[in-house]
């Protein structure tokens, strides 16, 4: 089983160290993982300012570079919503290698829950630790259920993060309110993004949150960013670290 | 010319005093709790939305029968039906049927559509005199502003606000903050515009085509006041207003309560199938710009909105930034929609005004893909050229430095050297957005790709 590791640009260039906890992690579970060189961004910025239509030589790229593998993993579930669901405009309806890097991309977390169906994960981390679900990656792949629908609870970065030991995941007040980043959206509408950021982590600090963590590195980030100003106790950290535990390759 | 609206400008003046924004998301938030919370006592809601979608976008592709359908049944009941093209027209028809009955005092029972419709100022202009009789209508009327919300419009004022605005008004103590006594104090004073009004103007919340008559949900049954006492009740609403049977309001009434405050059914839920005794009712029915929605393949869907403002609830921008941010009649997603396909010039930032997070989509009744049309608005607006040019630069230069990894490496290389090294003011400065109020990512040594390399060499 080849696996296509597709780290986001930002992430390649400001978070190494997660980006290689990532890598870590999928050969902890004896995965084939192979970096292709030429990625660099999947279009999301673009796309989601309107300029799709000037991003769909990335989204060409993009299936050029990863249509070879089994399996596409990246630990960010904007990138992949962005793939899965934004893509489409740009290749016919039966396009064997869209279709294809369509249907086997997929979020780290995701990949390990449902694909390898993980129950064992040698970590350990001692923290009491809150989960910030991402939008994309919560409502658009579903890798929890949304608090607005009336489905069976479930939350496959909960799963994963309990079987680390020594965990203690903390229930927060608002389970799955967006942090406000959202590309752009942290620039043009910088006041009500800086609000909704401060209140995320104001909803971490008074539910006694150590760490707080997340399935999208771009979310965190926009948070450490307050934090880090307003040197807020509380500490961020990609999931896949905690998840990586202290493996060495 | 079109005034340009400007959400981020409307939102920081809102953002800026910070208690009162909080209290505002409070206040919101209470309200999407309560709505999730009734929501799973019902096991087949999800069921239920399914079906809600189904019935209005079924009726919304047959509209011209059920609409036809809805005029014959209604006329056999006594109603007289009159279809307007544009506001102009609903406006002069009301105006028209109220002054062949001599109107002169008109009470109202809240309807976004007359607020769509100016209707208000409309027949001021003719010397009518017409009061709002929904509680927080009536407080947003007296300050002389639009409602905030559509469900409830004075979300935005606290009880000082309305307080400081009664006793200007109505003369009501001055200071007197008690909820009770200022609702007694309205309560008093509206009873007394119901008895001298002359015609009852209500909306629409739904309309039956195979029974011919209206269904108003309301929680103060004033819309039932305004439609009972004066001979004359004039019904005014949108054509996407009708359902086919009866029965199928069933799958509504469930379902707009719940998602609009978290009730289980509206206080009223009022059926007008015929004039009072001795009375006229009228349904005045408007098109205002609704038919190119329904040619619409990306938009048709917004016109099935049933306006229960869950969307609002859940919406972490609208409840910090208030409902006036949005400069639309409708605010909050399914107004940012609405407004960016009727004016895409003058609501160019409204579909920006959004994380595009999909609650408002997930709490949606009838299941408006609410988050998608927004994303789909702004490839439109770049289409049409609506955009900034600043932007749609960025974006290109962006999309074309993506296309050469090497380039690209170099540039995040010289970034990673050059950054850490630059002083303070270079980096945090008025150019930086991002930098005002958050730090930026600490700038690591090197980038995961070159990680990679050392570790594995260039096999990729």
């Amino acid at each position: 089983m080849k696996v296509g590791l597709f780290i986001p640009c930002f992430m390649n260039e400001l978070y190494p160290n997660s980006s290689m906890a990532t890598l870590k992690l999928l050969k902890k579970f004896n995965m084939d993982v192979e970096y292709p060189m030429d990625q660099t961004c999947c279009g999301q910025p673009m796309a989601n300012s309107g300029c799709s239509k000037d991003m769909k030589t990335l989204a060409l790229r993009f299936v050029e570079i990863f249509k070879k593998y089994d399996y596409i993993v990246a630990p960010t579930g904007s990138c992949v919503t962005m793939v899965k669901d934004h893509y489409e405009a740009f290749f016919d309806e039966d396009d064997k290698d869209y279709n294809k890097v369509k249907t086997s991309i997929y979020e780290v977390c995701e990949f390990l829950h449902d694909i390898i169906k993980v129950e064992k994960i040698d970590s350990y981390f001692p923290h009491k630790v809150g989960v910030h679900n991402s939008c994309h990656g919560h409502r658009g792949l579903k890798l929890g259920s949304a608090s607005e629908l009336n489905i069976p609870k479930n939350n496959k970065l909960k799963n994963l993060l309990n079987l680390v030991e020594g965990i203690e995941i903390v229930e927060l007040n608002r389970e799955d309110e967006c942090c406000g980043f959202g590309g752009t959206f942290a620039i043009t509408e910088e006041d009500i993004s800086v609000a909704m950021g401060k209140d995320r982590i104001k909803d971490h600090i008074d539910s006694n949150v150590e760490i707080m963590t997340g399935a999208d590195m771009s979310c965190l980030m926009h948070m450490q960013g307050l934090i880090n100003r307003e040197n807020k106790p509380l500490k961020v950290m990609h999931i896949t670290e905690i998840l990586a535990g202290k493996v060495q390759l | 010319m079109s005034i340009l609206h400007n959400h981020p400008a409307k939102a920081k003046e809102f953002v800026a005093n910070d208690e009162r924004m909080h209290w505002h998301d409070q206040a919101l938030w209470f309200v999407r709790e309560k709505r999730d919370r009734i929501s799973k006592t019902i096991p087949e809601w999800e069921t239920l939305r399914k079906y809600a979608d189904q019935i209005k976008s079924h009726t919304m592709a047959n509209l011209d029968k059920y609409l036809l359908e809805f005029e014959k049944n209604a006329n056999a009941k006594g109603i007289k039906v009159h279809f307007a093209k544009d506001a102009q027209e609903h406006n002069e028809i009301v105006h028209r049927i109220l002054s062949e009955n001599n109107v002169k005092k008109v009470v109202k029972s809240k309807s976004m559509l007359t607020e769509e419709c100016h209707l208000n100022p409309y027949l001021e202009s003719k010397g009518m005199e017409v009061v709002d009789t929904d509680l927080g209508e009536r407080i947003v009327q007296l300050r002389n502003e639009p409602p905030s919300h559509i469900v409830l419009p004075a979300i935005h004022l606290k009880k000082q606000d309305v307080s400081d605005t009664f006793h200007k008004e109505m003369g009501t103590e001055k200071g007197n903050y008690d909820p009770t006594y200022l609702t007694r104090a309205a309560r008093e004073d509206l009873r007394q515009k119901f008895l001298d009004a002359d015609a009852g103007i209500t909306g629409v919340n739904f309309a039956i085509a195979n029974t011919g008559g209206v269904v108003v949900c309301t929680n103060e049954g004033n819309a039932d006041m305004g439609a009972s006492l004066p001979k004359l009740h004039i019904a005014c609403m949108g054509i996407e207003k009708v359902i086919p049977r009866l029965q199928d309001l069933s799958v509504f009434t469930r379902l707009l309560a719940r998602s609009a405050t978290g009730q289980a059914i509206t206080s009223y839920t009022s059926h007008f199938h015929g004039p009072v005794e001795g009375g006229q009712m009228h349904i005045v029915i408007v098109d205002n710009k609704r038919t190119p929605f329904l040619q619409s393949e990306s938009y048709k869907k917004a016109l099935n909105c049933i306006r229960c403002g869950a969307c609002m609830n859940t919406c972490p921008i609208y409840r910090r930034s208030g409902g006036h941010s949005y400069d639309y009649v409708i605010p909050g997603p399914i107004g940012s929609t609405l407004g960016t396909f009727r004016d895409p010039k003058k609501h160019k930032t409204l579909s920006f005004a959004c994380t595009l997070c999909g609650s408002c989509t997930n709490v949606c009744p009838v299941k408006i893909d609410l988050d998608s049309q927004l994303y789909t608005h702004r490839q439109d607006l770049r289409e049409m050229n609506i955009i900034s040019n600043q932007k749609r630069l960025s974006m290109q230069f962006a999309s074309w430095l993506m296309s050469k990894p090497a380039l690209f490496d170099f540039a995040g290389k010289i970034a990673r050297k050059v950054v850490p090294n630059l002083p303070k003011f270079m980096i945090y400065n008025r150019f930086n957005v991002w930098g005002k109020q958050r730090d930026l990512p600490d700038m690591p040594k090197k980038s995961f790709k070159e990680l990679y390399k050392e570790e594995f060499g260039n096999d990729k």
